[in-house]
C-alpha cells in the first residue's frame, strides 16, 4: 500500500526517464532521471499524500535516493506520528 | 644589472558549481504547491527581491533555485545536505548579488576554508542558470585542487610555493 503511494507520487512529480512499474526497490531514483527540482516536488506530494512534514534532518539526498529509502523515512514519520 | 624577484602564493583551490533550471519547472511547482514550495525553498529576501507589479516574478525564483544548486556543487556535502533557505541569495541595493550562507552550508564552507561564495545568475528562453564560484585553501580534505590552466607553462616552483625570475628592472 504504501509502496503503491510512493510510486504514485513518483509518476506524478519525479519525471523520471523511466516507467514507475519498472523502478526496483533500491533504484537510485536520480540517476533514472529525478533532479534535484523534481525531487522537491516530488518530497511535497509525499507530504501530501502521506499527512506528514518531511523535518530538516531528513531533507538530505539520501532520503530521497529510492522508492526503499523513502518507504523507510515515512515509516519512520508515520510512526512517530509526525503529522502537518 | 638588476634582478627581480617574483614570487607567487601557493596554488589557491578554486570550487565552481553550476546549474540549469527550466522556468517553467519552477512555475508549476509554484502553481501545484503554492506557498509550501515557496516556503521550503526561498527566503523571504529572495521572494521579495522576486516580487514584482505582476506577482512574482518566476524567472528569477529559478534563477535562484539554480544559484542554491551550483552553491551545493561548490560545498560538495558528502552526507547530510544543507537545506536550500541556507543557501540564499543575497541581492544588493545596487543589484549585485552574492550567496549567504548559514546552518549547515556555513558549516561545509568553513570546513573547507572556503572565501565568500561568488554568483551570477540569468535567464533566457525559458531556462535560468547559475554558476557559483569559491576559493578554497588547497590541500584541503576531500579536495582535488586542480591545477590553474597557467601552470602547465609557469616556471616551476619550490615546495614552499615560491617563484624567483630574473630580470631588466
Amino acid at each position: 500500500m504504501m509502496e503503491e503511494q510512493i510510486r504514485s507520487v513518483l509518476a506524478e512529480h519525479a519525471r523520471l526517464r523511466v516507467s514507475v512499474e519498472d523502478l526496483r526497490p533500491d533504484d537510485d531514483l536520480f540517476e533514472s532521471g529525478m533532479t534535484s527540482h523534481a525531487s522537491v516536488n516530488v518530497m511535497l506530494g509525499l507530504e501530501d499524500a502521506f499527512d506528514i512534514e518531511f523535518p530538516e534532518a531528513m531533507l538530505k539526498k539520501s532520503t530521497f535516493e529510492s522508492i526503499a529509502a523513502i518507504s523507510e523515512a515515512l515509516t519512520e514519520l508515520t510512526s512517530a506520528g509526525a503529522t502537518a | 644589472m638588476s634582478e627581480s624577484l617574483v614570487r607567487h602564493r601557493a596554488p589557491e583551490a578554486y570550487r565552481v558549481g553550476v546549474d540549469l533550471v527550466a522556468v517553467d519547472d519552477v512555475a508549476a511547482s509554484v502553481a501545484r504547491f503554492g506557498h509550501r514550495y515557496l516556503a521550503r525553498v526561498f527566503t523571504e529576501h529572495e521572494l521579495e527581491c522576486c516580487r514584482g507589479d505582476d506577482g512574482l516574478a518566476i524567472e528569477s525564483l529559478a534563477a535562484r533555485f539554480a544559484a542554491k544548486e551550483a552553491a551545493l556543487k561548490v560545498l560538495a556535502p558528502t552526507v547530510e545536505r544543507p537545506e536550500w533557505r541556507s543557501m540564499e541569495v543575497r541581492r544588493a541595493p545596487h543589484g549585485a548579488c552574492s550567496m549567504e550562507l548559514s546552518g549547515l552550508a556555513k558549516s561545509l564552507a568553513d570546513q573547507a576554508g572556503l572565501g565568500p561564495l561568488a554568483v551570477s545568475l540569468t535567464h533566457e528562453a525559458g531556462l535560468a542558470a547559475a554558476v557559483v564560484m569559491a576559493v578554497g585553501d588547497a590541500g584541503q580534505p576531500n579536495l582535488e585542487a586542480a591545477p590553474p590552466s597557467w601552470a602547465a607553462s609557469a616556471p616551476p616552483y619550490s615546495p614552499s610555493g615560491s617563484i624567483e625570475t630574473k630580470g631588466e628592472a
